[in-house]
């Protein structure tokens, strides 16, 4: 390592500093903004760094600079326009689509280090063939892997876990096939083999993908999230870039965290929910009417009065919330309910939407003060000093049979709502949640269902205060 | 083993430790910004992308060089502005209807919280 070299390794040193000491101050939202800058400050040191490598190395040729700078240019622009329009509810497809690229990219530079190798005297086996390989594996099952999920979540392609006959097997097969080349390819150089590898990587990716069903996104977003970080890693040791490992490591570590909790919220295994949902999928179709004989079934006018009269109210948002854009209804009719004096909070389930903490994001955006977002452990005691519980669009999170053994989410760690003085859920019809089993919690004689779209719900019920305070 | 591959493997590990030890802390309503955020991390792989610039020169080099900085380069610059984008939503305290009128005195402040609002407006 020459002097030159050195310092600029030293460079992406600080720069990689600078992501831990960025994702340090993540560790509170006041200064997780900071966080973000901080992280943003490396990279640019980083991109700098890069620049003078290249322009010191002076190999680059015209067209490769002219390359490099339109293809800069055209992914920043496309970054930057994505970043700028999105919807707050389709941040889980842009994570996806970013891990997509992410991934991509990683597994190019592996590529690329490979053509390139092997044009040269000496070859292509050394040291760093094996992370070579890994890189090409992970970045490519990522690559079509976080497609498919992106485009699951924008509803390009079906919510429900798609299972074709043999496609098991299929995906086996590949797997087999693509591990298989990648060994063979240890020992032997070959870049046909290369492509095989490419290619039954891109197809393990898509089959492992399109089986997971709607509310299993947020575990298969953490682990793609995870295998985005683990091929950015690979390409670091294959180019040998302290930063890129570094990088790659953090990101890995997020995504493998991630995972892990989601799982555990959902209660179920990884290998569980790579093999296949159960269920359905995403928000089980609306079956109307067959209203069971124990439900009881109120009209906005009631819920209005219990609300208005109570002292302590917790809003117990899901999915069905964010599905019916309903959280800037549901952030008025909380402001309106503060400023009778009453006390409001917000019960988050790890899983409330589609990947992990997408319901605060939501209720942020719907001016929603963070301090009044409790996580499950927190608010879980306070439910039996509420007056009221109000479920928006939340199902199986609320289910107290989760308590008892013998049923499809026996031990999932659920929000304690059945404590409270009385329970108002909002829900379109009597429809079962993901697992596809009846919540037991809407035949409780404390509980009043209100059958409505959340949206026109939070509307009416703001209506009806309003009227009620008047 | 290459003294190289041994210290890369060190770094390795070593980030893997401090990154479970630092992301362990964050709570779970920063999770989705926690990883937007570190999606743009991962966008560091930009510069993998440009040092294929370094021996490029066939068409394939090039094909695969423009591809990786496109891919590389939406990944870092998307990443940090939606992950700035979500952060500037969390407040501590609701922002009030009548700010404006309670904060006029305060000149600075009056005006700064009437930019936040107008930003804020924009992306919603």
């Amino acid at each position: 390592m020459s002097g030159f070299e050195g310092s600029i390794q030293l460079v992406y040193v600080l720069a990689a500093a600078l992501f831990v000491f960025g994702l340090h101050l993540m560790n509170s939202p006041a200064t997780a903004r900071r966080g973000n800058q901080v992280s943003m400050t490396g990279m640019v040191i980083a991109g700098i760094a890069t620049l003078i490598l290249l322009i010191h190395d002076g190999t680059v040729t015209t067209t490769g600079w002219i390359v490099l700078i339109c293809g800069a240019l055209i992914g920043s622009a496309i970054g930057l326009y994505a970043a700028r329009t999105v919807q707050m509810t389709a941040i889980p497809q842009l994570v996806s689509a970013f891990n997509s690229v992410g991934g991509g990219a990683a597994a190019l530079v592996a590529i690329y280090g490979y053509i390139n190798s092997e044009s040269q005297a000496g070859g292509v086996l050394g040291s760093t063939t094996v992370f070579t390989l890994l890189d090409v594996l992970i970045g490519s099952v990522t690559f079509s892997g976080s497609i498919i999920a992106a485009g699951k979540l924008q509803g390009f392609i079906g919510g429900q876990p798609i299972i074709f006959k043999g496609s098991r097997l299929l995906n086996v097969v590949l797997a087999v096939v693509a591990v298989g080349t990648a060994a063979f390819m240890l020992t032997t150089a070959s870049l046909p083999a290369l492509f095989i590898v490419v290619l039954a990587a891109l197809g393990f990716g898509v089959l492992m993908v399109l089986p997971i069903g709607g509310a299993d996104m947020p575990v298969v977003i953490s682990l793609l999230n995870a295998f985005t970080g683990t091929a950015v890693a690979m390409a670091g040791f294959v180019i040998g870039n302290w930063a890129l490992i570094v990088a790659g490591a953090l990101v890995g570590a997020s995504g493998g965290i991630l995972t892990k909790l989601m799982a555990d919220a959902m209660n179920r295994s990884l290998v569980n929910i790579i093999v296949g949902g159960f269920g359905t999928g995403d928000s089980a179709v609306a079956v109307a009417g067959a209203v069971d004989a124990h439900v009881r079934s109120i009209a906005a006018d009631d819920a209005a009065i219990q609300l208005a009269y109570a002292s302590k109210v917790i809003i117990v948002p899901g999915y069905g919330l964010a599905a019916a854009q309903a959280q800037h209804g549901v952030g008025e009719l909380a402001k309106l309910l503060e400023d009778r004096g009453i006390e409001v909070s917000y019960a988050i389930h790890p899983v409330a939407g589609r990947m992990p903490g997408h319901m605060n994001v939501l209720l942020a955006e719907a001016n929603v003060p963070y301090p009044l977002l409790k996580e499950m452990d927190e608010i879980n005691p306070e439910f039996g000093r509420a007056d009221v519980a109000l479920v928006i669009g939340a199902n199986d999170v609320t289910n107290p049979a989760a308590r008892r053994p013998g049923n499809e989410i026996s031990g999932m760690p659920i929000l304690d709502v059945d404590q409270a003085k009385s329970i108002i859920v909002v829900k379109r019809s009597m429809g079962t949640g993901y697992a596809g089993l009846e919540n037991e919690l809407y035949f409780d004689p404390k509980t009043s269902m209100y059958f409505a779209d959340a949206k026109k719900a939070m509307a009416e019920l703001t209506a009806a205060v309003k009227t009620l305070v008047a | 083993m290459s003294t190289a591959l041994v210290t890369d493997l060190t770094i390795f590990v070593l980030a893997l430790l401090v990154g479970i030890e630092v992301i362990g802390k964050v709570p779970a309503t920063l999770h989705t910004p926690l990883m937007s955020a570190t999606n743009s991390i991962h966008g560091i792989v930009l510069a993998g992308a440009l040092l294929i610039g370094v021996t490029a020169h066939t068409t394939v080099g090039y094909i695969l060089a423009f591809v990786a900085a496109v891919f590389a380069s939406a990944n870092v610059v998307g990443g940090y502005v939606v992950t700035e984008r979500m952060l500037k939503m969390f407040r501590r305290k609701a922002p009030e209807q009548n700010a404006e009128a309670l904060n006029g005195h305060k000149g600075l402040k009056g005006i700064l919280s009437r930019a936040g609002k107008a930003r804020s407006g924009d992306s919603a």
